[in-house]
């Protein structure tokens, strides 16, 4: 009686560590880390792409370029603007922004001046954040050359 | 020796004291004092901090025109008054410390403020309100900028910060504010009152100012 229990306990710890053996050659392989790369790898945090981060190809050639990130509340009024917080030539370098194009900095007469253009001051009459949404009203526009 | 032993005879001040708390009368006067103090204690805290906090709310801030007319209407619609999840930033969630003690302090401060209204009236009409505007932002960005925008960081902390929830440009900037120890006021400025002109130029000098020392 004692002997069969022992040769059942037996059977039963081969039979565990053949079925576990039999997994892990279906697994396969070494052991590898969740994200695929070694310890001592850095890995960054993939980017969030809830907004569209690259910049929208032109639909033409004279169309501004569009903002790719929001500009809720924006102050942008006689007193001040926000958008020139980073994009002035002044600041642009530190804070890793596009500087505005230097037309933006000429007067209506030609003028080359070093802060923006009264003209140009409003920047989202021409600017605006982009979005791949549908257009909310038709329009028949048509560039004025090429495509 | 002999003399002292003469003097123990008769008890010192703290002794006949003693003596005496020790007689029912004694004792129960003492109970009493003990008793009454305890409660004009909690009577008088209580009644210091009510009324501090009186002080110390939306209500009480926009009860002079001063505030309402100018920098409360402003913040109508801004980020901190109206958002998705209605949360709500008050005046004094910004504006006053929390800790006791440099909130006691601002209070103190705030009654050249009361001057300012009652005999000087140095901001009582929209244009005069512009004309300070400018000094009185910068005071205001002088006090974020050295405490570490302390007042910001009672709700926006970076160690609770996801910046994988942020809009890459957020995210990107937030980390590098970590990386350079920047403060949140060093980029935002007016997130909820109308920035003066200037504004930016202001700001760079209060911040090599204090940078500098």
């Amino acid at each position: 009686m004692r002997k069969q229990a022992f040769t059942s306990a037996l059977a039963a710890t081969a039979l565990f560590a053949l079925a576990g053996f039999a997994i892990a050659q279906t697994v396969g392989g070494p052991v590898q880390s969740l994200r695929g790369a070694d310890v001592d790898e850095q890995v960054n945090v993939p980017d969030n792409f809830t907004q569209e981060k690259k910049r929208f190809t032109r639909n033409y050639r004279q169309q501004p370029p569009l903002i790719p990130h929001s500009v809720d509340q924006y102050q942008v009024d006689l007193k001040a603007n926000r958008c020139l917080s980073c994009h002035d030539w002044t600041t642009a370098g530190e804070r890793n922004a596009p500087t505005l194009s230097m037309t933006h900095y000429l007067d209506r007469d030609g003028n080359q001046l070093d802060r923006v253009a009264g003209t140009r001051w409003f920047c989202t009459q021409c600017h605006v954040p982009q979005a791949d949404a549908p257009a909310l009203v038709d329009n028949t526009f048509q560039a004025s050359s090429g495509n | 020796m002999t003399d002292n032993n003469i003097e123990e005879k008769r008890p010192g001040f703290f002794g006949r004291l003693w003596n005496w708390l020790k007689t029912p009368v004694g004792a129960i006067s003492l109970g009493f004092l003990v008793v009454i103090c305890f409660v004009a204690g909690i009577l008088f805290w209580g009644g210091f901090h009510w009324a501090m906090e009186m002080t110390n709310n939306e209500e009480f801030c926009v009860s002079c025109h001063e505030m309402r007319d100018n920098v409360y209407a402003e913040y109508q619609g801004t980020v901190h008054q109206n958002n998705s999840s209605g949360v709500r930033a008050t005046c004094p969630d910004c504006h006053v410390p929390k800790a006791w003690g440099p909130k006691v302090i601002r209070k103190i401060q705030a009654t050249r403020e009361l001057y300012g209204h009652f005999v000087t009236g140095v901001v009582d009409t929209p244009e005069k309100f512009d004309e300070h505007r400018l000094y009185l932002a910068t005071r205001v960005w002088t006090a974020m900028k050295k405490t570490d925008s302390r007042e910001c960081r009672n709700c926006h902390k970076f160690e609770f910060m996801d910046f994988t929830e942020q809009e890459n440009r957020a995210a990107q900037n937030h980390q590098k504010a970590l990386d350079e120890g920047k403060t949140c006021i060093d980029c935002h400025q007016g997130v909820a009152h109308e920035l003066p002109e200037g504004y930016l130029e202001a700001y760079k000098e209060v911040a090599a100012e204090i940078e500098g020392k």
